[in-house]
């Protein structure tokens, strides 16, 4: 349930960018959720459309999932998620904090710890459109 | 794109009235004693009080609470569970006792995930627990989390003290407050530490003794606030920490 965490962050930004450009209402959010942190969507979206203030109260919010992908640092092989084979503690505890990946997953050619992230972490926007205010 | 994150941290902390990082610059001066002691004392003294194990790489905290098989509590965020009287926030949770390898943009990202997560509810005082160093943990925690307060120990010895001063300096450029510079692990009269602390203008909060049974007490919390480090500490804390 810490998606409701996340989802009040996505709002507060949101919010914080309409205050900064003047915006009198937010139309779209977009986000980006990353693999790596296996958010659970419908109670992200729910969390999202009961946290909303008036400013985002007619919001559409776009989600587009990210696959995760991994690059090692000692020997440059490329891998994803599904390709890792770890148990269901490990993964919870991943969905919590996701650079705990590097405490449970090794490159699958070389066993190096010592890798990159190079998308589908978490959470991003992507995009806030909204409407201007007239002034 | 945006991280959201870091929107939220402000908010996440906002009930919480004093921040206090005990920081060194140098490792092995006892940062993880110090705050786990600061932390319990000023429990027992009726305040609301949280740790925060910061250290994600080395984390000892846990050990010095004798803390095992806890677990936060998820509900709109993440509860950091209470024991001996403190909420306790570790990446131990998670890690488990096995070795986590950052790197810093990794240890950054961790960081800003658990500020804007853990829902710390109304304190007195968070303690942090430091990693070593002026590194990824310190400039992050000047970046993200507004109103902190560096509580910085030392040794007698030079080698750390060079590291020691150069973050006081750092500290006091950037004008964040620094409540001063507790010297630990005291083993012969000296006030070197004393006079070398007040002459950056940084008040010398005071010295813990060598305390050759501090080890024993480790995982036992009774005994180890039994122990002269803590003695020592407590006088320490009752002269300087005020919740403000």
């Amino acid at each position: 349930m810490h998606e409701w965490a996340l989802a009040e962050a996505v709002i507060t930004t949101a919010f914080q960018i309409a205050e900064k450009e003047n915006l009198e209402e937010i139309i779209e959010v977009n986000i980006k959720l990353g693999e790596l942190q296996q958010v659970d969507l419908d109670i992200f979206k729910f969390a999202l459309s009961q946290l909303k203030p008036p400013l985002l109260k007619n919001a559409k919010f776009n989600v587009t999932r990210m696959n995760a992908k991994f690059k090692c640092r000692a020997c440059g092989h490329e891998w994803s998620f599904n390709d890792v084979a770890i148990d269901e503690d490990a993964r919870e505890a991943i969905h919590f904090v996701p650079e705990i990946a590097h405490t449970y997953v090794k490159c699958p050619r070389c066993g190096s710890p010592d890798f990159e992230v190079l998308q589908g972490r978490g959470v991003w926007i992507d995009s806030v459109v909204g409407a201007k205010r007239d002034d | 794109m945006i991280d959201p994150r870091i929107s939220v941290i402000h908010e996440r902390l906002r009930n919480v009235r004093n921040i206090i990082a005990v920081s060194s610059g140098k490792g092995g001066v006892g940062k993880s004693l110090v705050a786990s002691a600061a932390a319990l004392t000023l429990a027992r003294k009726g305040f609301k009080v949280a740790l925060f194990d910061l250290d994600f790489t080395s984390p000892s905290s846990h050990i010095i609470l004798g803390i095992d098989d806890l677990q936060p509590k998820e509900e709109k965020g993440i509860i950091p569970p209470e024991v001996h009287g403190l909420k306790y926030m570790s990446i131990v949770y998670y890690a488990g006792e096995r070795a986590s390898p950052l790197r810093g943009a990794d240890i950054s990202n961790a960081l800003i995930e658990l500020f804007a997560v853990t829902i710390w509810g109304d304190l007195d005082f968070l303690i942090i627990d430091m990693p070593p160093g002026i590194s990824d943990a310190t400039l992050d925690l000047l970046r993200f989390v507004g109103n902190i307060k560096f509580l910085i120990v030392t040794t007698p010895s030079q080698l750390a003290f060079e590291t020691v001063r150069k973050f006081i300096e750092l500290l006091s450029e950037i004008k964040v407050p620094v409540i001063g510079v507790i010297e630990n692990m005291k083993m012969k009269d000296s006030t070197f530490i004393k006079q070398q602390v007040e002459s950056k203008g940084v008040r010398f909060l005071g010295e813990i003794p060598f305390d050759p049974q501090l080890e024993e007490s480790i995982g036992n919390v009774e005994r180890f606030l039994a122990t002269r480090f803590s003695k020592a500490l407590e006088k320490i804390i009752e002269r300087n920490l005020k919740p403000g």
